[in-house]
């Protein structure tokens, strides 16, 4: 029989819902009472229903940010996983090599994601960056972030995967670290090939913390604001204007909260789904392992 | 310096929105402490918990909410009824 669960241990958790509240839940109302409003100052609103939420739906610009989010999101998952996997895999598994690969890998981490935009910047400047410029003169491959909607996107992937792939990394090489080598020496003894032993064993051992690199990939990337604003600004055009840039320019660059609060609980909710759907799954794949 | 709410600035009907949702999850919070529910099945793919499906039924109708005004023309109030509706069902049977 299924043990009850004691649901009065979640009032240990309380002091954190306590600091979430002024954090999070109270921004949330607020956002959720201008979206129903036209804000012109301090005092000076003006109700007016779903008006906000109609225009929004409808905005052709927001659909397409939201593909294009779709589109980054779901390569930055395609390409940093099993990067990510294969770095840990890679890794050294004793000796003073752990430390130097740690502290090498988790370098990106460590940077400010401004200076990552700039350093980007100078790096893919197709008239003296080490990249753009050797594209350009080296391999005599056009190549400019700055004018060509794919250089552009290649660019942010670029800077995107170098940044958050040492993430998936560090994870999946803490999940490898922690399988006991009894395992290991039962799959010897079985004579089982290295893709075998992957799939096997250290896959779904490293299914907890793959969990968390997913979700965290999948909402960073989803959320991403600072580096691509740094870097492209959006442009050129609108080809890499993503979800949170073009909610920045409605919200805070024209100030127009009503459509900003509406376009936010669009955002925050579509967020929420997938995390919620990407959970379960997971979720789901752990439990038919047990059986 | 005075501390003031006037920078929320407060509506009555999303007052009575947002306090009808801490209601609902402190009502929630208080009956699950009391008498604990088991995971089950319903209608829904997943085994759920009677938390689940308050947010499972909240979450799904704010996509219906979505659809209602980005898709059609009809009150606000008839939505409200689906909604509620909606989510009792998710409660009950899912």
């Amino acid at each position: 029989m299924e043990k009850w669960p004691n649901n009065r241990a979640w009032l240990l958790v309380l002091p954190v819902f306590v600091i979430v509240a002024f954090s999070a839940i109270i921004p949330l109302m607020t956002v959720i009472n201008y979206s129903v409003q036209d804000i012109f100052g301090p005092n000076q609103a003006i109700f007016v229903g779903f008006e906000w939420f109609r225009e929004m739906l409808a905005d052709k610009r927001l659909h397409d940010a939201l593909w294009r989010q779709f589109l980054f999101s779901g390569l930055v998952l395609v390409i940093e996983m099993p990067l990510g996997i294969l770095i840990a895999l890679a890794m050294p598994k004793k000796g003073w090599g752990v430390s130097l690969c740690l502290v090498t890998i988790a370098l990106p981490l460590l940077i400010p994601w401004n200076t990552i935009g700039t350093i980007w910047i100078i790096f893919t400047r197709p008239d003296i960056g080490l990249f753009g410029a050797g594209m350009n003169s080296l391999l005599g491959i056009p190549f400019d972030h700055t004018a060509r909607p794919l250089d552009a996107w290649i660019t942010v992937m670029l800077m995107e995967v170098w940044h958050w792939t040492p993430l998936v990394a560090l994870l999946a090489y803490a999940g490898l670290r922690a399988i006991p080598e009894a395992y290991y020496q039962a799959a010897r003894i079985d004579g089982a090939s290295a893709w075998s032993t992957f799939l096997y064993i250290q896959l779904p051992k490293m299914r907890g913390v793959l969990t968390i690199a997913f979700l965290l990939r999948f909402m960073d990337s989803f959320l991403i604001y600072a580096e691509p604003f740094v870097l492209t600004g959006g442009g050129p055009g609108n080809s890499t204007t993503f979800l949170s840039l073009y909610l920045v320019k409605i919200a805070l660059l024209q100030f127009d909260l009503g459509p900003g609060g509406a376009f936010s609980l669009i955002y925050f909710v579509i967020v929420l789904l997938f995390s919620f759907i990407f959970y379960q799954a997971l979720e789901r794949i752990g439990k038919g392992d047990k059986v | 310096m005075k501390f003031t709410l006037a920078w929320m600035e407060w509506t009555v009907p999303t007052a009575i929105f947002c306090s009808t949702i801490i209601a609902i999850v402190i009502a929630m919070t208080i009956w699950q402490t009391v008498s604990p529910s088991l995971e089950r099945r319903g209608f829904l793919p997943i085994p759920t918990t009677p938390g689940d499906r308050l947010f499972i039924g909240i979450l799904t109708s704010v996509y219906i909410f979505f659809a209602w005004i980005g898709l059609t023309q009809f009150s606000p109030w008839i939505l409200l009824g689906i909604v509620v509706c909606w989510v009792l069902v998710v409660m009950i049977w899912g």
